[in-house]
């Protein structure tokens, strides 16, 4: 048997325990799908498969037991799906180009969610759309509000709703369901001055509790979106750690193009000895300094106005 | 009899009204909503016909027109105070029959209960009222049960109908606004005889439902949020707040704001004490006030089934089924007493 491991991988195979046998990856972009699609992984799993599933830890779905032979005709199959998602393919019919970029995964978000500030599969598909395929090994990832039920800080790229709360204070009626909201579920953002409620803007993490739990809409959310990026979590072997945050109130376009060049960054900077080329890019950070990667991620960025951007950030987790 | 107008034409009659009159209406917020992405239908001064929501119920009522939600009286500083300005123009307001028959619950409480209330009267004495008419009854509305499906003290009413609007016109004085370049025809009909949502106050409700066990229930499903009140077009409770300003603390304002009996703080006492402290027994309080206590005083139920207290309770609290459980929890109440 001959197989090309190399551009088995990047294929969205993987060179399973069982020699012969490969497992298809399928990208499902913010973890959202219509049931269509799900026919037809079944109908792979049952053909081509051991019959089974398994649901990935990056939301998307692991199809085990296909032999090696089968990879072409799987790939065929996997084409509506692939369509069906919007994912970037140079060649159709052949499957996924590129495994290296990480499906991008995403909490359910606005479209079930009530505390989700913004619609988290869209953001996420839009993300896809800019991103893939690469082959560096980048971990993005999308939550609907700091709840953080995603655990986006395990990411590379950990994208935060937020909501700026707008108060109409006529519309106050002092019930302190916010004040009340904000001190037990959130930051005790909120005190009271004069029977109205009073915002700390720095201590205020943009959740949306206040809004949510205001009777009277006295409290609102901000038309415009807004997100906190955080930077480098990571797990495995050697220093897993936190993602920590780098902007606060930062828009959609600013996190795209802070992707993006770090695309360019990472292309500079990596260590081409690394083993399968891949090497995250928190060690790379390491490396170069954290000045000179802010000096590359902001590269043509036009933040808003109110965004706060850390101007240093250190990583603490646990090293071995 | 009525008139038959375009959406545009009625649009700009609106619009020319409003150069005379501040028009409130149901309207919509967009991105308002308490969910991300999600709008609001609650009132709010229009300038066009075209911004009134005519396909789905407001979150909470007209009353905020009538009753400012916070109302600053006077100023004070020192020997002196003003009285709040108050903007001296005529008030127009769309809303629907329950809503309309629930203007007579607050001239009831503001004008009839005692002493005229001054900042009321002064807003009441300047007011209009066009009826939007309801095609259909939305899901949560008991109105023809409560008998306030009905209301004939309109300036004029509208109804739409696959995209055009039928006004019926009661004042002479607006007449002309509508009949220009338009025939009379027959309208449909202004109001609905039916709801889905029925319910049912026993005729021997008294106040010994009270100790009845249904209102334990409440103690763990309410979270005396307040919504039901606020939502309420015949909640005429408010607090008074006496502020003395930050910068200066001898210059304060004394406003009132809506309050309500579900929220903490409604029922406290000086020296501490609270005489409901359970949602459950506040639930209580203000069902039998909605179709009890203030009938016995008044001769009809406050209550006017717009079902706005169903729509807006996030644990899902149905007033309409409270209301039906009342013949059961009567029949608990006389059975314990045997």
């Amino acid at each position: 048997m001959d197989i090309n491991t190399k551009k088995l991988k990047k294929n969205a195979f993987r060179v399973t325990k069982r020699r012969g046998l490969t497992a298809s990856r399928v990208r499902v972009p913010g973890g959202h799908l219509k049931t269509e699609y799900m026919d037809i992984i079944r109908r792979i799993a049952d053909e081509y498969g051991d019959g089974t599933v398994h649901i990935t830890a990056r939301q998307g779905f692991e199809i085990p037991g296909i032999r090696f032979e089968d990879m072409q005709i799987v790939n065929e199959l996997l084409q509506p799906v692939i369509d069906g998602m919007r994912i970037n393919q140079p060649e159709p019919g052949k499957g996924y180009s590129s495994s290296g970029t990480r499906n991008i995964a995403a909490c359910v978000g606005n479209r079930v969610c009530p505390f989700a500030c913004y619609d988290t599969t869209a953001f996420a598909q839009r993300i896809e759309k800019a991103v893939f395929p690469n082959d560096l090994h980048f971990k993005i990832a999308l939550t609907g509000c700091p709840n953080d039920c995603q655990k986006v800080r395990m990411h590379d790229f950990g994208i935060m709703g937020m909501t700026l709360p707008q108060y109409e204070r006529d519309r106050c009626v002092t019930c302190r369901a916010c004040i009340n909201f904000c001190k037990k579920k959130s930051v005790e953002a909120l005190k009271e001055i004069n029977y109205r409620p009073s915002r700390n803007e720095e201590k205020c993490i943009g959740c949306g509790e206040c809004v949510l739990n205001c009777p009277m809409s006295a409290w609102t959310r901000s038309k415009e979106k807004y997100y906190r990026l955080t930077l480098f979590g990571r797990t495995g072997k050697r220093n897993p750690r936190l993602g920590e945050d780098f902007i606060k109130w930062i828009d959609e376009d600013s996190i795209v193009k802070i992707i993006l060049n770090t695309y360019e960054y990472v292309e500079k900077y990596i260590d081409r000895g690394a083993p399968g080329g891949k090497e995250h890019i928190g060690y790379i950070v390491d490396r170069t300094g954290f000045e000179e990667y802010k000096a590359w991620a902001l590269k043509g960025v036009e933040l808003p106005a109110i965004a706060e951007v850390n101007q240093t950030v250190y990583w603490g987790g646990v090293k071995y | 009899m009525g008139y038959k107008l375009t959406p545009e034409a009625f649009s700009r009659i609106v619009a020319g009204l409003s150069e005379r009159y501040r028009v409130f209406a149901p309207k919509r917020y967009e991105l308002g909503g308490h969910f991300s992405d999600t709008d609001i239908i609650r009132y709010g001064e229009i300038s066009a016909g075209s911004e009134i929501i005519f396909g789905e119920k407001s979150a909470q009522s007209f009353k905020e027109a009538l009753l400012p939600i916070t109302q600053v009286l006077f100023y004070f500083t020192e020997k002196e105070m003003k009285e709040s300005d108050f903007e001296q123009k005529d008030v127009l307001v769309f809303l629907r029959s329950c809503d309309l028959n629930a203007v007579k619950r607050l001239d009831t409480i503001y004008l009839r209960n005692g002493e005229e209330d001054y900042y009321y009267k002064r807003v009441r004495d300047r007011i209009r009222f066009a009826l939007i008419g309801c095609p259909e009854p939305f899901e949560s509305c008991f109105c023809v049960d409560m008998g306030t499906n009905r209301a004939n003290n309109y300036d004029f009413g509208v109804v739409e109908q696959d995209g055009t609007y039928f006004v019926d016109c009661k004042a002479k004085d607006l007449a002309d606004l509508f009949s220009a370049g338009t025939q009379e025809v027959q309208i449909p009909p202004l109001f609905v005889s039916k709801t889905k949502t029925r319910v049912n106050i026993p005729e021997e409700l008294d106040a010994s439902v009270a100790t009845a066990s249904m209102w334990e229930e409440y103690d763990g499903r309410c979270i005396n949020c307040g919504r039901c009140n606020f939502s309420c077009p015949t909640c005429t409770c408010y607090t008074m707040q006496d502020i003395f300003y930050q910068e200066n603390g001898r210059v304060g304002e004394r406003r009132r704001v809506w309050a309500s009996c579900m929220v903490d703080g409604f029922s406290d006492v000086a020296g501490g004490g609270s005489y409901r402290p359970k949602n459950g027994q506040r639930m209580r309080f203000k069902t039998l006030h909605k179709v009890l206590d203030y009938r016995a005083r008044f001769g009809e139920n406050m209550c006017v089934g717009c079902g706005r207290c169903d729509d807006v309770c996030p644990e899902y609290i149905s007033f309409s089924r409270i209301i039906n459980r009342l013949s059961e929890a009567m029949e608990e109440v006389r059975n314990a007493d045997k």
